[in-house]
């Protein structure tokens, strides 16, 4: 469990070291190396887990379990990834007069600060505390939205803060809902809200508040998820803001959000024994996709186009875990992490073309494979990936999800074909243009480092081949853990 | 069953809630943002008196620095920065009529019976006083947000913001006495951070639009035009 405290305290010795330090030109660098330290740790961490199985900290604070471990390295290493493409980028944007001093230290200080938030929403064992942890990365990422201070870009944090900050507030008041059921079955005390607790006791609580209680909840977390008709901040924030930003919303902060809505969840259905939450998460689900992939094709700007996109796969993943079997619990877990890597990598050739091109409307985005020919294929492999093509990791997840209705489900599965074609058709009809085609006058090629974009993709190529030993265990275990059974 | 019949603890708190809800009609129908702010400090400091009657009748001493906290931040703090913004932004003698204040005022009444009906399934597990206190708590919340869409200032975002907070903080003392101090720190840190963040934000806004009229952040379209 130590491994679990010193990864907390690095990004907590980030923020204030860069708060005080302020802007140097090795800041990225040192920014670099925190991340890799981090990732250090979990590694650590994972090794601790994968040797001894679930931890509990001495005061039951932190819980790390097969559920939420991959999803802390993960976490790690997108955010070492990110800051490997950020620290370059943000010298750039620095040349061209966009940023000052002032502003990269508060990125830089705010870049640990949302970390911390993350590790903490995962770590953290009390389900109140996770509530705290995930308003306080809305708060932290809240002023690099509008980092810029263009009018666009504080419109965009403005409807940030206050959606994410409302839609939020519901979450709270369905842990205090959980709260009051738990305080009622009495000899809990204080440890009422930690979670390894209500789930032992899951089925004392009082299903009806339970059900109340879960409506909040996913409702609360479902803003953060970016769950059609909540999600208007999600292509605002990540259009507006500094593209690294993009990267870690879109990779991480959507992920740990549905983590806390599909803990809630098993708390739930452990109480009501019904299928209602899983109901809800499922029609939530199925509408984000739908509506989404049609939003897909009326995309002017790049990096809406992939926000877009970035809601459509959480809706999946949300149906995938609102139907709740071994096989579609199993999948949704691979997709999570094959989601998050590919879209990361995406972003960061996003911004180099971006960079590139000095605009992010695709109209004016064009040939890029002649003028770099790295970052014109890193999209169009990127985009590939994406939009579910084999070998890549996100074809297996989605071919299971496929599956796992077909079997529950059957009358959906159309729906969800339709939308994997529709999605397809948007991405390439504005992809295409971009990648191919003659270079325009005087597009000269940018300083880009596309390590992260190769490693991610070879990541998701391989999970799309082999999913390794380790981690199909994991992801085996965190199956049982939330559906009941083991999958195939 | 007859209000003289129950205890002063529960009399009492029975009152504020009732006022509590009070002050959020009183905001919603609000035409001048100092008043509505003013309003606003009220309801912290109703909030305060229940914090504090809760921790007496239940000996429970980590309300007491609850109830501290919210009288400095949602008594104090927060009302005074907002007041601060409106008398510099000059808007104090704006009148700001609401276009369809019936419909607003009805809409909030509905909403108020709304809570009750979501609420009643847990009728029978628990008595009058938490059915009455999560309901209030959670029309609170929802006429916060009411709140928010009928009016287009920048500030009066932020009170129905704060409002909502005090909703669900009132939920939280009443029905389970307060949730751990953990958690409870945590929130106040939250909810500190977000007011002045809503201060760099006003700034921003202002040098921005220059107003603090919402209705103008409007650049940004789902789909191209």
């Amino acid at each position: 469990m130590i491994a679990a405290y010193f990864l907390l305290s690095i990004p907590l010795f980030g923020i204030i070291f860069f708060a005080f330090a302020g802007h140097k030109a090795d800041t990225g660098l040192i920014n670099i190396r925190l991340n890799a330290v981090s990732l250090l740790a979990t590694l650590w961490l994972a090794v601790n887990v994968l040797n001894g199985g679930t931890l509990l900290s001495a005061q039951k604070a932190f819980l790390v379990d097969p559920f939420n471990v991959y999803l802390i390295v993960l976490t790690a290493f997108v955010g070492l990834t990110t800051s490997i493409f950020s620290s370059p980028y943000m010298a750039h944007e620095k040349e061209l007069g966009k940023l000052n001093d002032a502003r990269l230290k508060l990125y830089y200080s705010m870049y640990q600060g949302f970390m911390l938030a993350m590790y903490l929403v995962l770590t953290t064992n009390n389900i109140g505390v996770m509530w705290v942890a995930m308003e306080g990365a809305t708060l932290a990422t809240v002023l690099l939205v509008s980092l810029y201070r263009t009018p666009e870009s504080i419109e965009a944090a403005w409807k940030y803060f206050i959606l994410c900050g409302v839609g939020i507030a519901q979450a709270l008041f369905g842990t205090i809902l959980l709260y009051y059921a738990a305080v009622q079955i009495g000899d809990l005390g204080d440890s009422a809200l930690l979670w390894s607790v209500l789930f032992e006791h899951a089925d004392q609580l009082n299903p009806e508040i339970l059900e109340i209680a879960f409506v909040f909840l996913l409702i609360g977390y479902g803003t953060k998820i970016g769950l059609v008709p909540l999600h208007n901040w999600l292509p605002d924030a990540h259009s507006e803001g500094p593209t690294p930003m993009s990267a870690i919303l879109s990779g991480l902060l959507l992920n740990d959000a549905l983590y806390a809505v599909v803990r809630n969840k098993m708390l739930v259905d452990g109480a009501t024994h019904s299928l209602i939450a899983g109901h809800l998460m499922m029609g939530f689900g199925l509408l984000s996709f739908l509506v989404a992939v049609l939003f897909l094709h009326r995309q002017k700007d790049i990096k809406r186009l992939f926000s877009y996109s970035s809601i459509e796969h959480m809706g999946l993943m949300t149906f995938a875990f609102g139907i709740g079997g071994p096989m579609a619990t199993f999948a949704a877990l691979l997709h999570m992490t094959v989601h998050s890597l590919t879209k990361s990598a995406i972003f960061v050739t996003v911004g180099h073309a971006a960079q590139l091109a000095g605009t992010q409307n695709m109209s004016k985005i064009r040939g890029l494979i002649k003028t770099q020919p790295r970052i014109g294929w890193g999209l169009l492999i990127g985009t590939v990936a994406i939009a579910g093509f084999p070998p890549f990791g996100v074809f297996t997840s989605e071919f299971l999800v496929l599956l796992a209705t077909m079997h529950s489900y059957p009358w959906l599965t159309p729906l969800l074909l339709l939308g994997i074609g529709i999605a397809f058709a948007g991405l390439f009809r504005h992809i295409q243009p971009m990648v191919y085609g003659d270079r325009p006058e005087g597009q000269m090629p940018v300083k880009a480092n596309l390590l992260p974009v190769m490693i991610h993709l070879a990541l998701v190529l391989w999970l799309g081949l082999a999913i390794p030993g380790f981690l199909a265990d994991w992801f085996s275990e965190a199956t049982v853990l939330i559906s009941g059974s083991a999958p195939l | 069953m007859a209000l003289s019949t129950m205890d002063i603890y529960t009399q009492a708190i029975l009152s504020t809630a009732a006022l509590i809800g009070l002050t959020s009609f009183l905001m919603l129908g609000q035409s001048r943002l100092l008043r509505m702010i003013f309003v606003f400090g009220l309801q912290g400091l109703l909030l305060t008196i229940t914090t504090v009657l809760v921790a007496y009748s239940t000996d429970n001493h980590h309300l007491y620095i609850s109830a501290g906290l919210t009288l400095a931040l949602k008594v104090v703090f927060i009302p005074w920065m907002l007041r601060r913004e409106v008398i510099t932004m000059n808007m104090h003698r704006d009148v700001q009529a609401l276009t369809n204040k019936t419909t607003i005022m009805l809409g909030g009444a509905s909403l108020m019976v709304f809570s009750y009906y979501v609420l009643h399934p847990i009728v029978h597990t628990t008595t009058a006083v938490m059915l009455n206190a999560l309901a209030v708590s959670l029309s609170v919340v929802l006429l916060g947000m009411l709140l928010m869409i009928a009016h287009r200032q920048a500030i009066a975002h932020v009170v129905g913001f704060m409002s909502i907070e005090n909703g669900l903080f009132f939920a939280a003392i009443v029905a389970t006495n307060g949730m751990p101090m953990v958690v409870e720190l945590g929130v106040a840190f939250d909810v500190l951070v977000a007011a002045v963040l809503f201060g760099i934000f006003f700034l921003h806004i202002r040098t921005s639009i220059d107003s603090l009229d919402v209705d103008l952040l409007n650049r940004l379209h789902e789909v191209d035009k």
